[in-house]
């Protein structure tokens, strides 16, 4: 018996030693860790050309890298491409390749991408957001059918080199490729094993981070992958996403420490939060754009001078402030500040009237159409049901009131109420749009006819059609810009669509927390951030 | 006995039937399809999608389509959880469904019938008043109430208990879970208890107990508890059928990875799929329960004849 204490104590004092050791050695060394965040929402699927939303983005974003890919300001750097030239015309884009590998060692190449590219293009995928690359050549023809996937015009011009030729000089291409749409997915594996490759046992990824485990409706678990070209430089060792959707339990979780960061939380939480977590509450402008389309093909809103009325009486500040509250800015162009090569965007002409004469000259545009206190306008304005849009709905209808407008509220679920304006089935509705990649023509493109499904007031104008078409093959960046502000200018005097306010980016980060930047795009890379 | 099941659950099979028609059609009836987005899919996409789904199909295609796929097992792709099947989903869902509805059961058992058969016994007491008021609160305050409070007393101040998560299924995170599932089925159960024991104490046989001089708790526990849990029986089948396939409210505020989600979220993403399949699960939990509470009854009861 006492022998064996004797060993086990000399046991425990090495152990004990060698724990201290290694703790100091770790402690100098980068943290490391596991960081929780909550994403907000469960991935449809991990397949980059299957998903749409944000919540899939903070997940995926860190599994794949495409030939750009984004820095901590959610600014386009090289990704896979390390560097490339563009033609004189603006649409023939040749990108080089570092030489880079798939996780389980497979080099990556530039057959990858022309694989990936076919892939979500091929109307068998089915994708929801292909058409984002429509921009490509052949890529519309091929989507719809029309041509074999072998028609596009991404070419590999040999294991390391890549072009792509465009329909049009796009200057926002380089930042598009950053979206998922545009990554590279292992073909290797999925001619092998199809749709079971986003399985964890198959899945090969080109990213900072590989899955280790998906539980629907429980977490993502992902972990660092070592083949990664620059795996040195990353802090972090494995990423946990709590797919949870409801915010206020969310934020009690963040509260108790058990997550480290909540990629949104509830509006009305904003007073609790700036007086008791102020640090912690990351509050920043987001592109995009809260609005109401009006049904320009019915009557009477086919009159200009009605739109005008309606968008006129609406008080922005007091819908931002009493509200909201929490720092969105009350809109009165439709595309949002801080978008790129797009200085200030066109405004309606009469932003600094003061409010109480613009709901006077509202009253006499009304009047002058045909419509006052013995022959009030009416009018039912949609919303798909949520607590704020609820709020803002209210508001908006008694700020008509005042103007003799009776207006009664319809909401219905998200789903009906889009099926219902797909089908121009509304007068005035609530719609939201957040941008796909940083370029005014993202959210310019809603008002052009052919646009057709997505814009939903069917406004249409040639004039502005146009402007617009022309823009799209003008390369000089700062031209091409003043064509889009002039359409937009034209809008804005017709209003199909009543700006409302431009989107705030709201996200709880701990203090533990380094590297995440407030951009506005709220894309935030976890490969940059590390832990205290 | 067993000739009584098999007949039961043979002749359940047409209501079966019933139900997956009914459900298949009314599913469709409601406006809006999965595929509908804020952001209008451009109608080449859209068509590609529906094409991949079957779901360009005409509906009564799609619906011998999809009973031909049942018979064999094949419950369909989710809509929504693109790399999960129906089944996978309720395979993994289900399990955790079942412990935290279990737990909640049986807790409901031990202290509803306990409350309620000592309520019975001490009626108009100080205990019964507080027992019964305790049960009033426990039926009124809904379970998005009770759930969040509870995260935060236990979560968030005392810091005893995690807010929210599954763990792979540790015992602390399901601690919450099932308190909140069980209160209510609590209150309700020792209500219906101390009804149905008030009215057993009073009758003939529990007199000729007494009178055969058996003690007090032999009374209770051997004679009157056979009667008087009747009601309790025939609740908890259909109530165990409930609590068992989960609770969308306690699912998502506790962030557990159960099937009582895809009830609510499977019609708003009308994914066709998931809602048919839980539906049909949910049907034949309620029929093998339905069933299995008559044979409890039987047992319990013995005026009653299973034939």
């Amino acid at each position: 018996m006492k022998r064996l204490i004797r060993l086990s104590w000399r046991r425990f004092f090495l152990t004990a030693l060698m724990t201290v050791a290694m703790t100091a050695a770790a402690g100098t060394a980068l943290a490391g860790g596991t960081l929780r965040v909550a994403s907000m929402g469960e991935p449809a699927s991990l397949d980059p050309h299957k998903v749409s939303g944000t919540w899939e983005n903070y997940v995926v974003g860190d599994m794949f890298v495409g030939l750009t890919t984004e820095n901590p300001k959610a600014e386009p750097i090289p990704g896979v491409a390390e560097s490339w030239t563009v033609s004189e015309d603006g649409k023939t884009y040749t990108f080089k390749l570092r030489q880079s590998s798939w996780s389980d060692g497979t080099p990556m190449t530039a057959n990858d991408f022309v694989f990936s590219m076919q892939r979500i293009l091929d109307p068998e995928t089915a994708a929801e957001y292909a058409s984002l690359l429509y921009i490509i050549e052949g890529a519309e023809a091929v989507n719809k059918g029309e041509a074999k996937p072998e028609s596009l015009s991404v070419k590999a011009l040999d294991d390391q080199t890549l072009e792509i030729k465009l329909v049009g000089p796009a200057p926002y291409f380089l930042a598009l490729l950053t979206h998922y749409t545009a990554y590279p997915v292992p073909k290797h594996v999925i001619e092998k094993v199809g749709k079971e490759w986003t399985k964890p046992q198959n899945m090969v990824v080109n990213g900072p981070y590989k899955l280790v485990e998906w539980i629907p409706n429980t977490h993502v678990k992902l972990t660092k992958n070592d083949k990664y070209w620059d795996a040195a430089s990353l802090s972090l060792d494995n990423l946990t996403f709590y797919t949870q959707e409801d915010r206020a339990a969310v934020q009690k979780r963040f509260r108790a420490g058990e997550i480290d960061v909540a990629m949104d939380f509830a509006s009305d939480q904003i007073g609790w939060l700036r007086k008791n977590m102020p640090a912690e509450t990351r509050i920043a402008p987001y592109m995009g754009i809260y609005y109401y389309p009006i049904n320009s093909a019915v009557e009477p809103f086919t009159d200009v001078r009605i739109r005008k009325a309606l968008s006129m009486a609406i008080n922005r500040e007091a819908i931002v402030d009493k509200v909201l509250k929490t720092g969105e800015l009350a809109a009165y162009s439709f595309v949002p500040p801080g978008v790129a090569y797009y200085d200030k965007p066109s405004e309606v002409d009469w932003k600094d009237v003061p409010f109480g004469e613009r709901q006077k000259m509202a009253k006499d545009l009304l009047a002058e159409a045909g419509y006052g206190p013995d022959n009030p306008l009416e009018l039912t304005l949609r919303y798909n049901t949520s607590e704020n849009h609820k709020r803002i709905a209210v508001a908006v209808v008694s700020m008509w009131k005042a103007i003799g407008v009776k207006a009664e509220l319809f909401n219905s679920e998200v789903k009906v109420h889009y099926a219902d304006l797909k089908q121009g089935d509304f007068q005035v509705a609530r719609a939201g749009w957040i941008a796909d990649y940083n370029d005014a023509q993202n959210f310019l493109y809603l008002l052009e006819t052919r646009t057709g499904a997505n814009n939903y007031g069917r406004y249409s104008n040639p004039e502005y059609d146009q402007l617009m078409l022309d823009a799209e093959v003008t390369s000089d960046l700062q031209k091409r810009g003043e064509m889009m502000r002039k359409a937009e200018m034209l809008a804005m005097r017709d209003q199909p669509v009543i700006p409302i306010y431009h989107y705030v980016s709201k996200n709880l980060v701990s203090q533990k927390v380094v590297g995440f930047e407030d951009n506005p795009q709220d894309i935030h890379r976890w490969r940059y951030v590390s832990l205290k | 006995m067993l000739a009584y099941a098999i007949r039961r659950l043979l002749s359940a099979i047409p209501t079966l039937f019933i139900i997956i028609t009914l459900a298949f059609f009314m599913m469709r009836l409601a406006p809006g399809g999965p595929f509908d987005r804020e952001k209008q899919l451009p109608p080449e996409i859209e068509a590609n999608i529906l094409r991949a789904y079957n779901l360009d199909k005409p509906v009564h295609e799609q619906y011998f389509d999809y009973l031909k796929n049942i018979l064999k097992g094949d419950f369909g792709p989710s809509y929504k959880y693109l790399d999960f099947t129906v089944t996978d989903l309720i395979m993994t869902g289900f399990p955790v469904s079942l412990r935290l509805g279990l737990y909640a059961i049986v807790l409901a058992v031990i202290f509803g019938v306990s409350a309620g058969t000592i309520a019975a016994l001490k009626q108009n007491s100080t205990f019964d008043y507080l027992v019964m008021g305790f049960a009033m609160t426990g039926i009124v305050i809904p379970n998005f109430v009770m759930a969040p409070l509870l995260a935060l007393i236990f979560g968030v101040y005392l810091s005893l208990l995690p807010v929210a998560g599954w763990g792979g299924g540790a015992l602390k995170y399901q601690i919450l879970p099932v308190i909140t599932l069980a209160l209510p089925q609590i209150a309700y159960i020792a209500r219906l208890t101390r009804g149905s024991m008030v009215e057993v104490m009073n009758s003939n046989f529990i007199r000729t107990a007494r009178a055969k001089g058996l003690a007090e708790k032999t009374v209770v526990v051997r004679h009157a508890l056979r009667g008087g849990l009747l009601p309790v029986v025939s609740y908890l089948g259909p109530a165990t059928a409930a609590v068992i396939t989960g609770s969308v409210v306690i699912e998502s505020i506790f962030d557990v990875p159960g099937i009582g989600r895809y009830f609510v979220n499977g019609a708003l993403n009308r994914d066709y799929p998931v809602v048919m399949g839980v539906v049909i699960f949910y049907a034949v939990l309620i029929i093998v329960l339905n069933l299995l509470v008559d044979l409890v009854y039987g047992f319990l009861d013995p005026r009653v004849k299973v034939e």
